[in-house]
């Protein structure tokens, strides 16, 4: 994460500072944790709640009720449900926001997940957009734009199927998209290997962006180089979840017990969870935040600003103390939002 | 043909039928037609080419970035002969890829009812032909195999609205192909639930009771009806365990052996559609899927041909005797949405 200029907290925010936007903060960990914001998308019965709950080593979505058969072929709309769990990862809170999006492709019919996703993700940058925007801000705005997409990927051994292909080419310059191979203990080491191969050359074939572990400008170190690489070489992830835990030589392990044999979770062998894992909630997640708000919401921004006619808000802010009463107005003026979009530099 | 050792005067002979037709039988050969039904990666060829042990079919799943992405169901038969002790089989597996494979599936079973359909009006038609052949060939679809989905927790959407119409036209048999990322207890929750499912549509799948049955195939239709969806792995990989070759699936923390019933309910199905109920499948699809069809045909005909002769009737001068319609069967035959 780029150094800041060591402002607090409670500074009234002036608009050219990137770091300084709303929800940029760098939070004391001490008292609260980095909030970040996770989407999963994915068919039903691809591991999405299973993925989520031994994320969190604990039950965070119940496991979904039978239910009665009167249900089975009515399909149910795709809903978005939060859920927030406090994690902590060598050392450091973080609040974990988790946006689930159950009945995403379970119906006959599935045209209309793609915009609705998309109208969410970007209803999130329009908050933050609206924020910047007020003549009197609130310094306690909760930033709820989404770090990254899980997108849950049906292990069929072929290439993308047109649903893959429609959600990440539609989302892929919205927001961070990682895709991840979904019961992937479906699929021999072999086939694996291979599906992983002809899922990435459709990605680049189709050109479809997604979160591929760029080398962010300063990332001069060898090592940045190298692990990004490597991540990059593992792309889908293959994830396999479970919530039954075993003792093993004392140790307690994760596992799916099978007749012919026992999936180990955490086993790097069996299943790239444990990579992952380290991705989101440690290596990657500055980056993830930062490509999110630096980059993708910048272009968000650009985009919505020049495509409409955006009036600069009427009334200055003449009177100081009328602006927000916690502002320790060290000098910084509020500013009127220009009315030519700034021309942000989008990081890569 | 050696007559029976009995050579009492009484002795009748007539219990040498059954050495009579099966020689006609195997001289004549039989069709078999299976199709397959479900999303393109759910192991439908490879199961089918697991079940008759040969390299029947070619999975038809998108594998390059430069394949397009199919739009429509397509209908994709392949007939081969296959030859077991003497006895010939004129085998065809009908794939559907593209079914289920695009985000608006809405009437992606259109294609497939269709076939099925035609299938069984070809077969009327040449049945009402005033020169009919001694034998026709039996293009019919005795067996539908359909795919379902691992991880699902019962019946989609989709899969209500095609079985229901695909239970009506022929023979359906779900199974669930890839079932080796299900553990046991999975397995087991998912067919009783789908087992519930079914029986609340009233989605009669094959076996169909029926009051002919005697004790022993009532009981063994009840032993397969349990199994009901077949949780198989499917495999064309012979692999090597512990110096023994085993059909199966080699994973990272162990080997599948599709033939081991503890693994999967693969030996069950073959034995179910070919050993004990192969003649039954065929036999059942033409009295009564083929009989469901060609009774409801005739009786269009039938109204067809009223409703002409009452317009002729009350036409008059320009109404004549309507003329003999042809069985237009293909004309009539409207494919259901």
């Amino acid at each position: 994460m780029k150094e800041g200029s060591g402002e607090e907290q409670n500074v009234a925010p002036s608009v050219y500072s990137h770091v300084s936007r709303p929800g940029s903060h760098r939070y004391k960990s001490a008292k609260k944790g980095l909030p970040f914001n996770v989407m999963l998308v994915g068919e039903s019965g691809l591991g999405r709640t299973t993925f989520l709950n031994t994320l969190c080593e604990r039950v965070v979505i119940p496991p979904r009720e039978a239910g009665n058969c009167e249900q089975a072929h009515i399909a149910e709309p795709m809903q978005f449900k939060h859920y927030t769990v406090d994690m902590e990862e060598d050392g450091m809170k973080i609040v974990l926001n988790i946006i689930d999006t159950p009945g995403f492709g379970d119906g006959i019919d599935n045209e209309n997940c793609f915009t609705r996703i998309q109208e969410y993700i970007e209803m999130q940058y329009d908050n933050v957009l609206a924020e910047e925007n007020r003549i009197k801000r609130n310094t306690k705005f909760t930033d709820t734009r989404i770090h990254a997409l899980l997108y849950f990927i049906t292990p069929t051994g072929h290439s993308l199927r047109e649903i893959d292909v429609e959600l990440m080419r539609r989302l892929g310059s919205r927001i961070n998209i990682i895709p991840v191979i979904g019961r992937s203990d479906s699929l021999t080491p072999r086939e694996l290997v291979l599906f992983k191969q002809r899922v990435m050359n459709d990605i680049s074939a189709n050109g479809i962006p997604i979160f591929n572990f760029p080398n962010s400008d300063d990332d001069e170190d060898e090592e940045s180089v190298e692990e990004n690489a490597e991540l990059r070489a593992m792309l889908p992830f293959a994830v396999v979840g479970c919530e039954e835990v075993i003792n093993e030589e004392g140790r307690p392990v994760r596992v799916r017990k099978y007749p012919w044999g026992v999936v180990q979770v955490d086993n790097d062998e069996h299943s790239d969870f444990d990579r992952l894992r380290y991705v989101l909630l440690n290596s990657h997640i500055a980056d993830l935040r930062d490509r999110t708000q630096n980059g993708l919401y910048e272009l968000y921004r650009t985009e919505k600003l020049s495509g409409t006619n955006i009036i600069a808000g009427t009334a200055a802010a003449t009177n100081p103390a009328a602006v927000a009463p916690t502002a320790a107005a060290t000098g910084s003026p509020v500013v009127q939002p220009p009315m030519v979009p700034q021309s942000h530099p989008v990081a890569a | 043909m050696s007559a029976p050792a009995n050579d009492s005067q009484d002795y009748v002979g007539f219990d040498t039928i059954t050495q009579q037709m099966e020689r006609k039988f195997l001289k004549r050969g039989f069709n078999f037609n299976v199709i397959l039904v479900g999303e393109s990666g759910m192991g439908k060829s490879t199961l089918v080419n697991s079940i008759f042990s040969s390299h029947l079919v070619d999975s038809q799943g998108r594998r390059t970035a430069q394949e397009v992405i199919r739009k429509t169901t397509e209908i994709s038969p392949v007939t081969q002969t296959l030859e077991e002790n003497g006895v010939r089989v004129r085998l065809t597996i009908i794939d559907t890829p593209g079914f289920g494979d695009q985000c608006n599936n809405e009437g992606c079973w259109v294609p497939v009812i269709k076939y099925i359909k035609d299938q069984h009006a070809a077969y009327l038609e040449r049945e009402l032909k005033p020169q009919r052949d001694r034998v026709i060939n039996d293009t019919r679809v005795h067996a539908c195999l359909y795919f379902l989905n691992p991880g699902s927790r019962g019946l989609r959407p989709l899969d209500v609205e095609v079985l229901k119409r695909l239970t009506e036209v022929t023979n359906v048999i779900p199974v669930i192909a890839k079932s080796d990322s299900m553990t046991v207890e999975e397995r087991t929750a998912f067919k009783r639930r789908i087992k519930e499912e079914l029986v609340f549509h009233r989605i009669a799948v094959y076996p169909y009771p029926s009051e002919e049955d005697c004790d022993e195939d009532r009981a063994l239709n009840s032993s397969i009806r349990d199994l009901v969806p077949f949780a198989v792995v499917g495999s064309e990989e012979i692999i090597d365990v512990n110096g023994t070759p085993v059909r199966g699936r080699r994973h990272g923390w162990g080997v599948i052996n599709i033939f081991d019933e503890t693994h999967s309910d693969f030996v069950h199905l073959r034995n179910f559609m070919l050993r004990t109920h192969l003649s039954d499948l065929i036999e059942v699809t033409s009295q009564r899927h083929y009989e469901q069809f060609r009774t409801s045909q005739l009786r269009q005909i039938k109204e067809l041909r009223a409703q002409q002769a009452a317009a002729a009737a009350s036409g008059g001068i320009m109404g004549s005797m309507p003329q003999q319609v042809p069985p237009q069967v293909p004309a009539v035959h409207q494919p259901m949405a």
